[in-house]
């Protein structure tokens, strides 16, 4: 099981027992000897919001001194579509990027490859070269935005690309920020974007963050995503402990590399998932602080506060939102965005309430955006830090929670670690069994979806659909067309081979990859590169 | 219902990762007695047809969330017909809006599962309609 709650209830129909997906039981009521049984200790757990272990939040003031970011995941068609959808969306208040790229380019496929046939621009946009970007940032100030990339096998060209743009465009590399998502280990766990080696991509983003410390100080180079573990089955629990424990695996990558932690571990940011149980997620979140400053601390001596922070984006899950009465996701996604400010986020994003029919229209992302607005602006979310702090029930369930958090970790690397427990099909295993469980749990009413398996109606829903145009594939092909006549064909030979030696020489790509997108080099060209020299990933069967 | 196992291959054809979904109705097949061969990830129309084939299954069960399930169910059907194996039956779950289902069958996909199917009634049509 992995949403919501399970109620276990007498023929009265009265509640007897509650337990959450992470394995949390809740009494009915909580008192003060509740907190005395699980050993809490107001500042060694807490601390003043603003101080370590930070439980409370980051920052002393909250949302006093800062409101949250939203940053709505946007970008489909061509480069040319995308930088209009930016534009309204920054126009309507959002203060900063989160770039969806189609699957071609995910899967660093050129827009003209006949794989890519039929999805160019489907679900986000389509990049070829580093013509697109000019396109799709042309107009927006990289020193002021912030940019989410969310894209993984190749993160570490689109990295460079980036650097590229803001080059060309007159910007200031060393203060531009981008957030490449630059995940490989959950994408193979949950996303399914992978394309090489495993441990060849595990180098890749020590690349790209070794890169970063000293090419773009201000960028955050991975993103580490509980948000698709969980997607894929992972209880609260299971989804910090993963997410840790990747990077961990990171950090080590740079650090065998001759580096101190301490010089970039404050640049790694998180993507994790608010579902189901506002309880549960509250102190998943305060928990999960806790456990990541005291990680760094502890693990690899970090001491700067600021970098002990759990930063990132906590954003409300897709699949808690179901396709039967759609516009009831509107209802769950304003719920899931209350516990991320009742925990603390700093950025947030809702899915839209029509994502289980296709990619979001235009008003449902405004409306996700909205929603976020009004719960910072009219409800009183900025009035006070942590509000839910010193509710004997939630400090009791936070320090359960870090317990479980803490179990999970512990049986991973007890199994020789993360990597080795993706690649055996440990954990792909365990997520495919709890997703298959859930939706049981669903079908059989164990566990309640209103409008899905409780108070259900037979009412048949239109929803208004973003539609994807045949005809951004075409213009897609012929602007890539174009860049191959004009570009320097020597040059671009000479740095896909000078990208091929250094990668096999087991250097750092990164200055290499830039010099390629400069040459206009397409992804698929430097992603072939990649896949000739390190190998595809073989994916091991978890049915 | 015909006295030996169903044989369904579950596949996830073209780019997209989001197999969540095809892991669990492997699950849930393979629970309710049926033998499944799950394929994995980024599968082409060609490995799909041709594993199958040489599985000798009784229906291919497609998984597709990214809008592009016309296209590929009408590939995978050919493909098949190209064969000679045209007696493998073809099955799409996934991201399917109610307008494309009148097609699906034109195309001859016989069983059709759009997000939200409960998985007892999709394993209830594999019992009645394959073998």
């Amino acid at each position: 099981m992995s949403d919501v709650a399970r109620y276990f209830k007498n023929q009265k129909d009265e509640v007897e027992k509650v337990v959450y997906p992470s394995g949390i039981e809740v009494k009915p009521v909580y008192g003060p000897a509740d907190l005395a049984a699980v050993g809490f200790d107001y500042d060694a757990d807490l601390g003043q919001p603003g101080t370590f272990p930070f439980t409370r939040n980051n920052f002393a003031q909250g949302y006093r001194s800062r409101e949250w970011t939203t940053r709505q995941y946007a970008g489909f068609g061509t480069p040319k579509e995308t930088n209009e959808r930016w534009r309204m969306l920054l126009g309507a208040g959002q203060t900063g990027l989160n770039v969806a790229f189609d699957l071609p380019t995910q899967m660093g496929l050129d827009s003209d490859d006949p794989r890519a046939a039929g999805e160019v621009g489907r679900v986000g946009m389509a990049i070829d070269s580093l013509r697109d970007f000019e396109i799709a940032f042309e107009g927006i100030d990289m020193h002021k935005v912030g940019t989410g990339l969310t894209i993984n096998a190749v993160a570490s060209i689109m990295m460079a690309m980036y650097e590229a743009v803001a080059e060309k465009y007159g910007f200031d590399t060393s203060r531009i920020s981008c957030t490449p998502q630059n995940d490989i280990i959950k994408e193979v766990l949950g996303r399914g974007a992978w394309l090489y080696d495993l441990d060849a991509a595990v180098k890749l983003i020590g690349d790209t963050i070794e890169y970063a410390i000293t090419a773009q100080p201000r960028t955050y180079p991975t993103s580490i995503c509980g948000y698709h573990i969980r997607e894929s089955g992972a209880n609260s629990a299971q989804e910090m402990a993963y997410a840790f424990l990747i990077a961990n695996t990171y950090i080590d990558e740079v650090v065998k590399r001759g580096y101190d932690a301490k010089q970039f571990a404050g640049r790694i940011s998180y993507n994790l998932n608010i579902y189901g149980n506002l309880w549960e997620q509250v102190a998943k979140f305060r928990a999960g602080r806790k456990v990541w400053s005291r990680n760094l601390k502890e693990r690899y001596g970090v001491e700067k506060p600021s970098d002990l922070m759990l930063k990132g984006l906590f954003a409300g899950g897709g699949s808690g939102l179901m396709k039967a009465e759609p516009e009831n996701n509107i209802m769950r996604g304003a719920f899931y965005a209350l516990a991320a400010a009742l925990s603390g986020a700093q950025s947030t994003a809702l899915c839209s309430f029509d994502e289980a029919y296709a990619i979001p229209s235009e008003r449902a992302a405004l409306l996700s955006l909205r929603t976020c607005q009004i719960l910072m602006e009219e409800v009183g979310l900025r009035d006070t830090v942590d509000p839910l702090a010193g509710s004997y029930f939630i400090e009791t369930i936070t320090k359960e929670m870090e317990q479980k958090i803490l179990e999970e970790m512990a049986d991973i690397e007890g199994r020789g670690g993360m990597v080795e427990n993706v690649k055996n099909g440990y954990i792909g295993r365990k997520l495919a069994r709890q997703a298959y469980e859930w939706e049981m749990g669903i079908e059989r009413g164990e566990l309640i979806k209103v409008g899905v398996n409780k108070y259900t109606t037979s009412r048949e829903e239109e929803v208004q659909l973003h539609e994807y145009n045949e005809a951004w594939q075409d213009t897609q092909i012929a602007n890539l067309k174009e860049v191959r006549r004009t570009r320097d064909d020597k040059l671009v030979a000479q740095r896909l081979s000078e990208l091929a030696e250094a990668a096999r020489a087991g250097k750092n790509v990164m200055p290499y990859l830039k010099e390629a997108c400069l040459a206009y080099c397409t992804v698929g060209e430097m992603s072939d590169v990649f896949l000739d020299v390190f190998g595809p990933y073989k994916e091991p069967n978890v049915i | 219902m015909g006295d030996k196992r169903i044989k369904v291959v579950v596949a996830k054809p073209g780019l997209d990762g989001h197999d969540r979904g095809a892991k669990v109705v492997a699950l849930a097949l393979k629970e309710a007695g049926m033998e499944v061969i799950y394929t994995g990830l980024h599968q082409s129309v060609d490995s799909i047809v041709n594993t199958a084939i040489q599985e000798d299954a009784d229906i291919i069960g497609l998984s597709v969330m990214t809008g592009g399930h016309l296209h590929i169910c009408k590939e995978v059907v050919e493909r098949l017909k190209e064969e000679g194996a045209g007696d493998i039956k073809v099955a799409v779950g996934g991201v399917i809006p109610s307008r494309d289902i009148p097609a699906l069958k034109d195309m001859g996909v016989v069983g059709i599962f759009p997000g939200g199917t409960p998985i007892d009634e999709a394993i209830a049509w594999m019992q009645a309609n394959v073998n």
